[in-house]
């Protein structure tokens, strides 16, 4: 799989400290990927003691993306993810607990263990759903934008999703849904290489998934470097600015790579040796961490927030482990609209 | 009081509530300017404007996600499957998405949709046009289920599915968009999960829903005229919220139970009640619950052979006459 990463252009020495981006952003950038980073890593090593249950699918490795696109959102634009969806769901600021909680089927879950790890969803953050059944959400985001756009609303709905999306039918429905209407929606497409076990170049006839469709719905080639939060949040913003400008919808495609296997149950032997390790090399914490020093921000700050991280990270986790499985009196409710199940007078 | 086509009342339905509420809006494929391959949305877009009444591409799961997604953040959408057969194209929101979003989120999202389809057979269009698919649907948990076989009904059973806080599949029979009815003038709103009985009788016990109630009404004639038989007929209107009560207070009285299917047999929407009724009425009969359905095969085109699998009238009298007299 070639790619051609696009890179952030290197900043003059006067720039440096108020760029476009500035310390308090990268700061926050930093703080946030660390926060997926360690929270995934967290998710992981609770799945090995047997504490997280069912299945999970982690981002390890594409935490940039995450954190670029939610951090360049406004309060209620609004976040439809996949099943591997704990990093965005994360990123709109739901509390790590929550997330937790709910991969390990506790009364504390964000939705008290009726949804699990593969349907995360906070509509008080914005965070509209995770879908488990590929493609499904790209339409639903184009709904969404379809009220915005009716309403007047000033709100865009972001869709993430993987490049194995790109090759299931609704994806190009969406695509050309939100092309004709002009709706106020972006397509973000995390490349990571493989659509779960296959490599994506195997079952795809374009090299690059989505930009290459892009075309076909009249819209611009977008590939960029899913790695750099810096270019995911630039490449984010003006994202936004368009759909809020009533000029349509994006289709961004990061190329990126994820470290673990495609859910919890795979080990990833199908990769072929060394691309993991050259990808580590281009781990997204790691380039940020060389970023923040390259803005002269000290090692002393950074290593504050990733030991605040891990107490808070830390503390979500004992909260977890203390809290009891969901209370029964809530299994039967929600099934309908009344709060109950009933389908029969 | 005016007498309207069921195709007509399709268009007063929608337009009584669009007219009412401004979060309702309506979309399909060729729905607006050409007013539907069935004629039912006729001057929707006229009345209502190209904001609110679109047409969309050939995209049966974009058409429905889009309904989704605007129901989710608050509007009250109104999306059309030009036939029911396609619903196997956007399953995924039929059965994963719609029904379960809800529950999965332990409450915090809402799906208040209409999905409106053209279901049935009659048309003679083969066995991908034709089909009668309301227990596709039946089977899904989170969602209602809509089938009217009147003119006023689908005037009032439109307003209490655009007015339901849940995602509703209603089904508009192809076969009866030509039919007439009496439909009272100014705004009507019915109530899901009431069936109607549409004829008192004490002999038997005859279920229905869309086409099969005008076939079961003349069914039900024929059986007094010629046979002596007073049979009960029930509109069951919709099958999800499912009016049991009506069911087994009829079944009470009269003691036997027809169900007429359009359906084909395995699963259908009679077998269901069949098996409610034997829990908890078995000692109210006083013979075999007996269903009457399309058998379990794939439809045909031809106008004869379509003829000859369908619940008809005579196949209802003699069915009901023989069990009645054995």
């Amino acid at each position: 799989m070639a790619r051609k990463p696009v890179r952030a252009p290197e900043p003059s020495a006067r720039a440096k400290l108020n760029d476009d981006i500035g310390e308090e952003l990268r700061l926050r950038l930093y703080r946030m990927q660390v926060e997926l980073r360690e929270a995934e890593q967290r998710a992981f090593d609770l799945f090995l003691q047997n504490l997280v249950k069912g299945t999970s699918h982690l981002s390890l490795g594409q935490e940039a993306i995450a954190a670029g696109f939610a951090t360049a959102m406004k309060p209620g634009d609004l976040s439809f993810c996949t099943y591997r969806g704990h990093a965005h769901t994360l990123a709109r600021g739901v509390p790590v607990e929550k997330v937790l909680g709910e991969l390990m089927q506790r009364d504390n879950g964000l939705m008290r263990g009726k949804g699990g790890s593969m349907h995360l969803t906070s509509v008080e953050h914005g965070v509209m759903g995770s879908y488990a059944i590929i493609g499904a959400h790209l339409p639903i985001a184009c709904g969404a934008a379809l009220r915005a756009q009716y309403r007047g609303d000033d709100d865009v709905s972001v869709c993430f999703f993987g490049d194995g999306t790109t090759n299931i039918g609704a994806f190009h429905e969406a695509l050309n849904f939100a092309a004709i209407w002009k709706l106020p929606v972006v397509f973000v497409c995390e490349n990571n290489l493989y659509m779960e076990y296959t490599a994506i170049g195997e079952v795809t006839a374009v090299e690059h998934p989505a930009a290459d469709r892009a075309s076909a719905y009249g819209l611009e080639r977008i590939v960029i470097d899913g790695n750099d939060a810096d270019v995911v949040y630039r490449t984010a913003t003006a994202a936004y600015a368009r759909a809020r400008a009533g000029k349509g919808p994006s289709l961004i495609e990061c190329m990126t790579y994820r470290h673990s296997g495609h859910s919890r149950a795979d080990p990833a032997k199908y990769r072929p040796e060394g691309e993991l390790e050259k990808w580590k090399e281009r781990d997204p914490i790691k380039i940020y961490r060389a970023r923040l020093k390259q803005f002269g921000i000290g090692d002393d700050v950074v290593a504050k927030i990733d030991a605040q991280v891990m107490q808070m990270i830390d503390a979500a986790t004992e909260a977890c482990k203390a809290a009891p499985p969901p209370a029964a009196d809530i299994l039967f409710t929600d099934v309908y609209a009344d709060g109950g199940w009933a389908w029969r007078n | 009081m005016a007498e309207l086509t069921y195709r007509d009342a399709v268009a007063r339905g929608i337009a009584q509530e669009m007219a009412r509420d401004p979060d309702v809006i309506f979309f399909g494929e060729d729905v607006a300017k050409a007013g539907g391959v069935f004629k039912a949305t006729v001057g929707l877009y006229e009345q209502f404007g190209p904001k609110r009444v679109r047409d969309t591409p050939i995209s049966e799961q974009a058409i429905l996600g889009a309904a989704m997604g605007a129901a989710m953040t608050g509007l009250k959408p109104i999306a059309e499957i030009m036939f029911s057969d396609f619903f196997a194209v956007c399953f995924d929101y039929i059965a994963n998405e719609f029904p379960k979003s809800r529950y999965m989120s332990n409450g915090q999202v809402k799906c208040p949709l209409v999905v409106r389809t053209g279901n049935g057979a009659g048309s003679r269009f083969g066995a991908q046009h034709s089909q009668s698919v309301e227990n596709w649907a039946m089977m899904i948990p989170g969602l209602k289920v809509v089938a009217p076989s009147t003119p006023r009904d689908v005037v009032g059973l439109m307003a209490a599915a655009v007015r339901d806080p849940d995602p509703v599949i209603f089904f508009e029979h192809k076969s009866l968009y030509a039919t007439k009815g009496e439909v009272p003038d100014g705004e009507i709103v019915d109530t899901l999960g009431s069936a109607k009985i549409v004829r008192p009788g004490n002999h038997a016990t005859i279920l229905a829903l869309a086409l099969m109630v005008p076939r079961a009404l003349a069914a039900a004639d024929k059986l007094k005229a010629e046979h002596g038989l007073d049979c009960e007929v029930i509109d069951l209107r919709s099958l999800v919220p499912l009016d049991t009560q009506a069911i087994l207070g009829s079944v009470g009285r009269t003691h036997r139970l027809f169900t007429v299917e359009e359906n084909p047999r395995l699963c259908g929407w009679g077998a269901e009640i069949v098996s409610i009724v034997a829990d908890e009425a078995f000692y109210d009969l006083d013979g075999p619950p007996v269903r009457i359905t399309t058998p379990h095969m794939p439809l045909p085109a031809a106008d004869i052979f379509e003829d000859m699998v369908l619940p008809t009238v005579d196949r209802i009298v003699e069915t009901v006459r023989r069990s009645l007299s054995a």
